[in-house]
């Protein structure tokens, strides 16, 4: 089940930029594409944990500011060669205003494993 | 309904045009593949060491039957093309089945010419070409036969003489010239390998013209235009190849030599294209892959309908894939009028090196014995480099450049288990195994699968010479490489559009030059962004998004997402109230970590991101500015303290560089840009490896430019003297707009004033006065509008406050 929570306008991210939205279970990248569709993935390559939302946005992918990775922004997978996926959430926008849902049961588990 | 797209001839050629299109249009077409045989797609060029034992024919395949069937491709393997019905686009075969295209792709390869003598057709005389090949000499060797005559001493007559003397057999290599692969070779080089030929158990007969082959069935010997007979159990011709044109010329599509091409592959038939040993291009014939491989490029981006890139020829160079037989040949290695030799020959070690120079430009190379420079050589050949800065060493190689982060040069000696990229930790046993099991042809595959060569870029060299080794002469590029996979346009001419068509939005490049990718990639748009702003500095509008994170919050981001700040220190002078400003700023934020930086300067490190507005304030408020330690732009310009204090100070170095640093912070360059000052030639400031170097002496000012301390160490080269600190800075704005405007995104200068040659940036800069003039106008010109400090615009929070505040925080 998700949660949805209003983060803000369209207009607050940048068109190919990102924000970045607190979280208890961890920073999510909200990404805006040149098109103007809107992607969330955890803010945390799976590589070595860079911050994705510091990235450079592409087409409907993000390059990691630290090592050069490409992520898909609509599944968090890597593009090959590269192997790895960043957790994804979905995103809505309704009158000008973006929705981000969080998966409450898979979210806490994750929230555990990180202060872990 | 898709298009149909026909391949008829599966070579090397032909599958490389298709894996390219697939790449980049992979849905286009249903494709259909002919191939005369019967097995999947193999490396022709690795025929010899199949031959010689030390490699299977398994290792040599490219792609087996399931990569056809996996990609939905229709591979009819063993079936010959006999006809071609262009009227309705049809191939038929010899068995009958008829296959409709849209699109054709000829890539028939060529076949090995035999000699018109008598008993040319006996069993036991073959020719070098394919598979089939192979396997009736690796018989014949197992079958105890014991003379094997191999007729024509060019590079494929001598790797199968290699070959079957590996096998078994008393081999004899008969060549009409007196010199072993002329076409390659010069009389001393060829000498060479020749007697170290002989020592391994090759005889040869030189000169020597074959008249007839004797024998009922099969061969049982040789007659020469002398009279002379000598006996052979085995033949094989390896006299040269002929592009197969028949099928071609049979559906009279105009032919020459070859099947005449146009710029982008395209035969007189516009339905049909052909690439590889079959085409005849602006005249020239191949028979090596490297040029297959920029023609398939080529080909596949124009059947993608993309239409935007040209094949030009191609220059190309040669090895002889025999163990343990060093050869390396390419260009014009021969001379000829206004050429120079230089020459290294050294009997003792068997080494023999020949460069052919013309005006300062390598035309040419043979070497023997020691080739790990050849890929140097021949890159130095095709890009027109000026050799003249390092002419009188350039035979002991590119070694003396001295790479820093891996082991050395010789990347064959290397053992599996050493480091070859010292920046991702890679070991030549993985990338040998990448290359092995995944299939690897390119440097941009081997750094996509293993991070090698990737990163800073120093082991590009030899990951190269690894790849030359395993696979022949893959890596190489076109002259003019592309940006980014985004485009087929190289950085120079993206440049000069930008310059010519008065572009100045990043989303005029892309509608003009037919960008591939809506919006680029992490490459390409800050390559040029930089261009823009560089090029329109009034008119161009900086696009943020298109920077690096370090460059859009002016400050370094660290491994863990934290980021670090460093105030600039004019000349690297600083005093008690900025000292008191940076520890209080240390204090009030908890910053963990102050170190000292090695241009003079102070880094904090480890300041998270949503305090930086306010460490800049604070930091503003001392007098402090950006100090753009996180830019490719001017970085420090260190100093020692010159004539005001020191002994042995000429000028006051501490003085010039404060003004020097006052002229050029802010610029962007193509990548980062470091000067230093010293006050005499002690150069306690380290001036000759910085991209910009003064060295004060009594009677004025030494300038040195081109230097580089770190990846590869490069000591600068002097540009001039000059009389006054007015010429200095004079030359220093003009030597840095001129790498502004010309030199590509992400190379420094050292590279840059290697590709153009020292004599170059002097006739720019030191002989033509008035060209520096306006160098240096135009750079200051430029500087109005980049000497804002960008922590003050940021620390008032009117510019890009979105970037340093989360959105929200929900939960």
């Amino acid at each position: 089940m998700h949660d949805w929570h209003e983060i803000g306008a369209l207009d607050d991210i940048p068109r190919l930029g990102s924000r970045v939205v607190q979280t208890p279970h961890g920073d999510v990248a909200v990404f805006r594409a040149a098109d103007d569709q809107v992607f969330a993935l955890r803010d945390r390559c799976p590589h070595k944990g860079g911050p994705l939302s510091q990235g450079i946005v592409h087409g409907h992918r993000v390059t990691c500011p630290l090592h050069n990775w490409v992520l898909e922004l609509a599944s968090g997978e890597a593009v090959a060669p590269d192997e790895g996926c960043a957790t994804h959430y979905p995103v809505r926008q309704e009158n000008g205003r973006v929705w981000l849902g969080l998966n409450n049961v898979v979210s806490l588990a994750t929230a555990t494993r990180e202060t872990a | 309904m898709r298009e149909k797209l026909v391949l008829v001839g599966n070579g090397m050629a032909g599958m490389r045009t298709l894996e390219e299109l697939l790449t980049i249009a992979p849905d286009k077409y249903d494709i259909t593949v002919f191939g005369a045989e019967p097995y999947g797609n193999y490396n022709r060029i690795l025929l010899s060491p199949v031959l010689a034992g030390e490699k299977t024919v398994d290792q040599i395949m490219i792609n087996d039957l399931d990569w056809y069937a996996e990609r939905d491709i229709t591979l009819h393997a063993g079936k010959e093309v006999v006809t071609l019905n262009r009227a309705r686009r049809q191939v038929i075969t010899a068995d009958g089945t008829t296959v409709p295209y849209d699109r054709l792709l000829l890539a028939t390869g060529s076949q090995p010419f035999m000699i018109p003598i008598p008993g040319n057709d006996l069993s036991g005389v073959i020719t070098f070409r394919d598979i089939q090949d192979v396997h009736a000499m690796l018989d014949a060797a197992r079958a105890g036969k014991k003379h094997a005559v191999v007729i024509g001493g060019g590079l494929l007559g001598l790797e199968a003489a290699n070959g079957l003397m590996k096998q078994g057999m008393e081999v004899t290599v008969v060549h009409l010239l007196d010199v072993l692969m002329e076409r390659q070779l010069d009389i001393e080089a060829a000498a060479m390998l020749r007697a170290s030929l002989e020592e391994r158990g090759l005889r040869f007969l030189m000169g020597a013209q074959t008249v007839a082959i004797l024998g009922d069935e099969r061969v049982k010997g040789v007659r020469f235009k002398d009279g002379l007979e000598i006996p052979a159990d085995l033949v094989v011709m390896a006299v040269g190849i002929r592009p197969n044109t028949d099928l071609a010329k049979q559906s009279k599509i105009h032919c020459e030599r070859g099947i005449v091409v146009n710029d982008t592959m395209q035969t007189y038939d516009p339905r049909i294209y052909a690439v590889g040993e079959c085409v005849q291009h602006r005249g020239q014939t191949y028979g090596l892959v490297a040029p297959l491989w920029e023609q398939a490029r080529v080909c596949a981006n124009h059947l993608a309908r993309y239409g935007i890139s040209r094949y030009r020829g191609s220059v190309t160079s040669t090895k002889l894939k025999v163990t343990g037989i060093d050869l390396f040949s390419a260009g014009n290695f021969s001379g000829g009028p206004d050429c120079d030799e230089i020459v290294l020959r050294d009997q003792a070690r068997g080494v023999y090196k020949k460069l052919v120079v013309k005006d300062n430009r390598v035309q040419g190379a043979v070497m023997y014995g020691d080739t790990i420079d050849g890929n140097w050589y021949f890159q130095l050949l095709r890009e027109n480099t000026d050799v003249s800065g390092f002419r009188d060493s350039i035979l002991f190689g590119q070694a003396h450049l001295g790479d820093a982060g891996h082991g050395g040069n010789n990347v064959l000696a290397m053992a599996d288990e050493a480091e070859i990229c010292g920046c991702n930790g890679v070991c030549k046993g993985a990338i040998v195994k990448a290359i092995t099991t995944q299939k690897l042809f390119t440097l941009e595959e081997v750094r996509a699968h293993t991070k090698a060569s990737a990163s800073c870029g120093s082991c590009t060299g030899l990951v190269e010479q690894l790849l030359t080794a395993m696979l022949g002469d893959y890596s190489k590029t076109p002259k003019e490489k592309p940006l980014c996979p985004c485009t087929e346009y190289s950085h120079d001419h993206v440049r000069k559009t930008i310059r010519e068509q008065h572009l100045t939005r990043l989303r005029a490049v892309f509608d003009f030059l037919e960008w591939k990718t809506p919006d680029g990639c992490h490459s390409c748009r800050p390559a040029l962004n930089f261009y823009l702003i560089a090029t329109w500095p009034s008119e161009a509008k900086d696009d943020s998004q298109s920077r690096f994170i370090n460059e859009r919050v002016h400050a370094n981001i660290q491994k863990d997402g934290t980021y670090s700040v460093v105030p600039r220190m004019w000349g690297g002078l600083t005093n008690p109230k900025e000292l008191r400003a940076i520890a209080d700023v240390a204090d009030k934020f908890q910053i963990p970590t102050v170190k000292v930086t090695g241009g003079q300067r102070i880094d904090l490190l480890g300041v998270k991101k949503e305090d930086l507005p306010k460490v800049w304030a604070d930091l503003n408020a001392a007098g402090m500015v950006s100090g753009h330690a996180y830019g490719k732009s001017l970085r420090t310009v260190k100093t020692c303290v010159g004539s005001d204090w020191c002994r042995f100070g000429t000028q006051d170095s501490t003085g010039l560089g404060v003004k020097l640093e006052k002229m050029t912070w802010g610029s962007w360059t193509p990548h980062k840009f470091k000067m230093a000052v010293s006050g005499c030639p002690r150069n306690c400031a380290e001036a000759t490896i910085k991209d910009f170097g003064v060295v004060c002496v009594d009677s004025g000012y030494e300038l040195h430019v081109g230097g580089n301390g770190g990846i590869k160490l490069r000591g600068t080269e002097l540009l001039c003297k000059v009389a006054t600190e007015e010429e200095a800075m004079e030359y220093a704005g003009a030597f840095m707009q001129l790498y502004r405007e010309e030199g590509r995104y992400l190379e420094r200068t050292a590279p840059w004033l290697e590709r153009v040659g020292l004599a170059y940036v002097k006739r720019h800069i030191v002989e033509d006065g008035e060209g520096r003039k306006a160098l240096h106008q135009r750079f200051l010109a430029s500087q109005q509008y980049a000497q804002v400090d960008p922590w003050a615009e940021r620390a008032s929070g009117r510019v890009d406050a979105h970037e340093f505040q989360p959105l929200r925080q929900v939960g």
